[in-house]
């Protein structure tokens, strides 16, 4: 038995093939991330056949890097961590796959991993996890408030009923003529502009933790296109300063609401859109006002996005809980907590 | 030489453990279920039954395509990481080879083409002739229309065995045919491959020297790369993917 704790984390799910070394949960080794989106930048958004066909091209060169960068061999490790879901199948089956003959072949332990928990982890490299906690998880596919009564346990208290946060970005992006994916770019734009369209706040005011970015994509697209019609442009950053200030208010009006309702002792920030600037500062600077005893861990902004190392984090701790899978685990696409 | 082989390429699953040509175990699958979540299960219950453990393989083989997408992936990632991570051999073979090779050894002499049912009307389709102990290609394999490959048959007039998946409308294409009378076509069984023809395929084969570059035969590019570059004639470039 191997006397380190080394988490041999594997992740496919989306657009990044990614293989990470973890040690005690909390320290990076090494976290390989070989990222597809200038071949998906060329169809507006991620084609899955293209995707699954990338990840079978860099996954031994990730595993074979990940473990020389982080100087041990298979024999130093405890587990081997693999993303399981949520995400497109045919991506998720090629780390499944090689994750499962890296286990058999070594005679280590397979953990289960939600690609959720991960993005939580994610923050785990900035802070020890005291409970009961809460998550705010914004992505490219989700948009969740998750309360964590004790270690490695997710309740969903609100998410999405359409689009994802990041979602939403990607596609007004596209509307602004912004290359996929959008979300950094309009970030940046934000900063340079005012909310002067004044876009709705969707189910702000709604006795829910649920969010909807439909209708302000709508709203968006709307305003765009009809000045168009008119022969006007608008200003750009305008434009990208007011959708920022809509998806911000609800995302962090619905979390302080959600923290009004379930006292905890930390809030965490993660997912990619959790790499929002206007979304860190604003919730930082409400969370420290409001709630002074809720500690705010914002996910790393090299973690925010998909990445071995953050399931490691979680897998290390799933290891823990004793959650084992055997040589029949399957992709999961539609996982969810 | 302990070898493992592994084919999923299309509706069944094979897989087998070889000592040199010595059949040690085999098991085939045709359930039409995820592949996924036998491959390693297989594979982890033939190697206990011969009493080995992982690290005794010698060599890995595996089909590597055409067929389903996601079959062949499944395959090809299972078989690279644990060649990779064994750091042992691995060698690819044609998925139509496989049952192809088989076929042609019987009828020495006679061509044998193998089809792999593509969607509208198209076929990946090769061609397979033992001759002199040697088996030879006669058709390359390649993604082609049905009736391209008629034919094809058609211009060579040769007798020719067809094997592999075939449905109503192939039947009825070939019974129109002028080629019809060239062409056998044999039973539904003589489709199944068998893993451990693979693995004899694959033991005297040439080892992967770039197994990080190793991938599946899909034998077509995606429709969205297709489009793509039509669009953009010239502009394909070497790699898509970098690391951050
Ligand atoms: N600074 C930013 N501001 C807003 N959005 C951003 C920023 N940076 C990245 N994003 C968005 O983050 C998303 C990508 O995040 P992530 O990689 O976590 O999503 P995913 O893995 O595709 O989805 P999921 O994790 O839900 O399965 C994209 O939609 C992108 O536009
Ligand atoms: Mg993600």
């Amino acid at each position: 038995m191997a006397s380190r704790n080394l988490i041999l984390a594997f992740e496919s799910s989306c657009d990044e093939t990614s293989v990470s070394v973890v040690e005690d949960g909390h320290k990076i080794l090494s976290n390989i991330i070989a990222t597809q989106i200038d071949s998906h930048q060329r169809f507006g958004g991620v084609v899955p056949e293209v995707a699954s066909r990338h990840h079978i091209e860099q996954i031994t060169r990730c595993l074979d890097e990940a473990l020389d960068q982080a100087n041990v061999t298979y024999d130093d490790l405890k587990a081997v961590a693999i993303t399981y879901g949520p995400g497109l199948v045919g991506s998720l089956l090629v780390g499944v796959s090689a994750a499962k003959a890296v286990a058999w072949a070594h005679h280590l332990p397979l953990v289960p991993v939600n690609h959720m928990a991960g993005h939580i982890y994610a923050a785990r490299f900035v802070n020890e996890f005291v409970f009961p906690q809460m998550a705010l998880l914004v992505s490219g596919g989700h948009t969740e408030i998750v309360y964590m009564k004790d270690e490695y346990s997710f309740e969903i208290l609100g998410e999405t009923r359409d689009d994802a946060a990041g979602e939403a970005y990607d596609k007004i992006g596209r509307v602004l003529g912004v290359s996929y994916p959008a979300g950094k770019t309009i970030d940046e734009w934000a900063h340079a502009g005012h909310d002067t369209f004044h876009f709705p706040r969707a189910m702000e005011k709604d006795h829910n933790y649920d969010f909807s970015f439909s209708g302000l994509k709508s709203a968006f697209i709307n305003t765009f296109h009809n000045a168009e019609q008119r022969g006007e442009t608008l200003d750009r950053n305008d434009l990208a300063a007011s959708f920022q200030q809509s998806v911000v208010d609800v995302l962090v009006e619905k979390t302080l609401k959600a923290l009004q309702q379930y006292p905890v002792k930390q809030l965490i920030l993660a997912g990619g859109v959790a790499a929002n600037q206007g979304l860190r500062e604003r919730l930082e600077a409400d969370v420290t006002r409001q709630f002074p005893t809720v500690t705010l861990i914002k996910a790393p902004l090299k973690l925010c996005g998909d990445n071995a190392a953050m399931i490691g984090a979680a897998g290390e701790v799933a290891y823990r809980k004793g959650q084992r899978a055997d040589m029949s685990l399957n992709a999961m696409p539609g996982l969810s907590f | 030489m302990k070898i493992l082989a592994i084919d999923t390429s299309n509706h069944p699953l094979s897989i087998a453990i070889t000592d040199d040509d010595q059949l040690i175990a085999t098991t085939t699958l045709n359930l039409t279920k995820n592949h996924s979540i036998y491959v390693m299960p297989t594979i982890e219950k033939l190697v206990a039954i011969a009493g080995w453990q992982p690290a005794d393989l010698d060599r890995i083989v595996v089909a590597k395509g055409p067929g389903s997408y996601t079959g062949v992936r499944i395959a090809v990632t299972t078989a690279k990481t644990l060649a990779d991570t064994l750091q042992i051999d691995l060698v690819g073979v044609s998925s139509l080879k496989v049952i192809g090779a088989h076929v042609a050894q019987l009828q020495a002499g006679r061509p044998t083409i193998v089809i792999f049912n593509a969607r509208r009307n198209n076929v990946f389709a090769a061609g397979y002739q033992a001759q002199q102990g040697q088996m030879n290609e006669w058709l390359a394999q390649q993604h082609m229309s049905f009736e391209d490959l008629l034919q094809l048959v058609e211009e060579r007039q040769e007798a020719v065995s067809m094997v592999g998946e075939f449905d109503a409308q192939f039947d009825e294409q070939v019974a129109q045919s002028p080629a019809h009378s060239l062409i056998t076509r044999l039973p539904a069984n003589y489709a199944i491959p068998s893993a451990y023809d693979l693995a004899i395929l694959g033991r005297s084969a040439q080892p992967v020297t770039q197994l990080d570059e190793f991938v599946p035969d899909y034998l077509r590019i995606t429709e969205a790369e297709a489009n793509w570059q039509k669009k953009h004639p010239g502009e394909l470039k070497q790699s898509y993917v970098r690391e951050v």
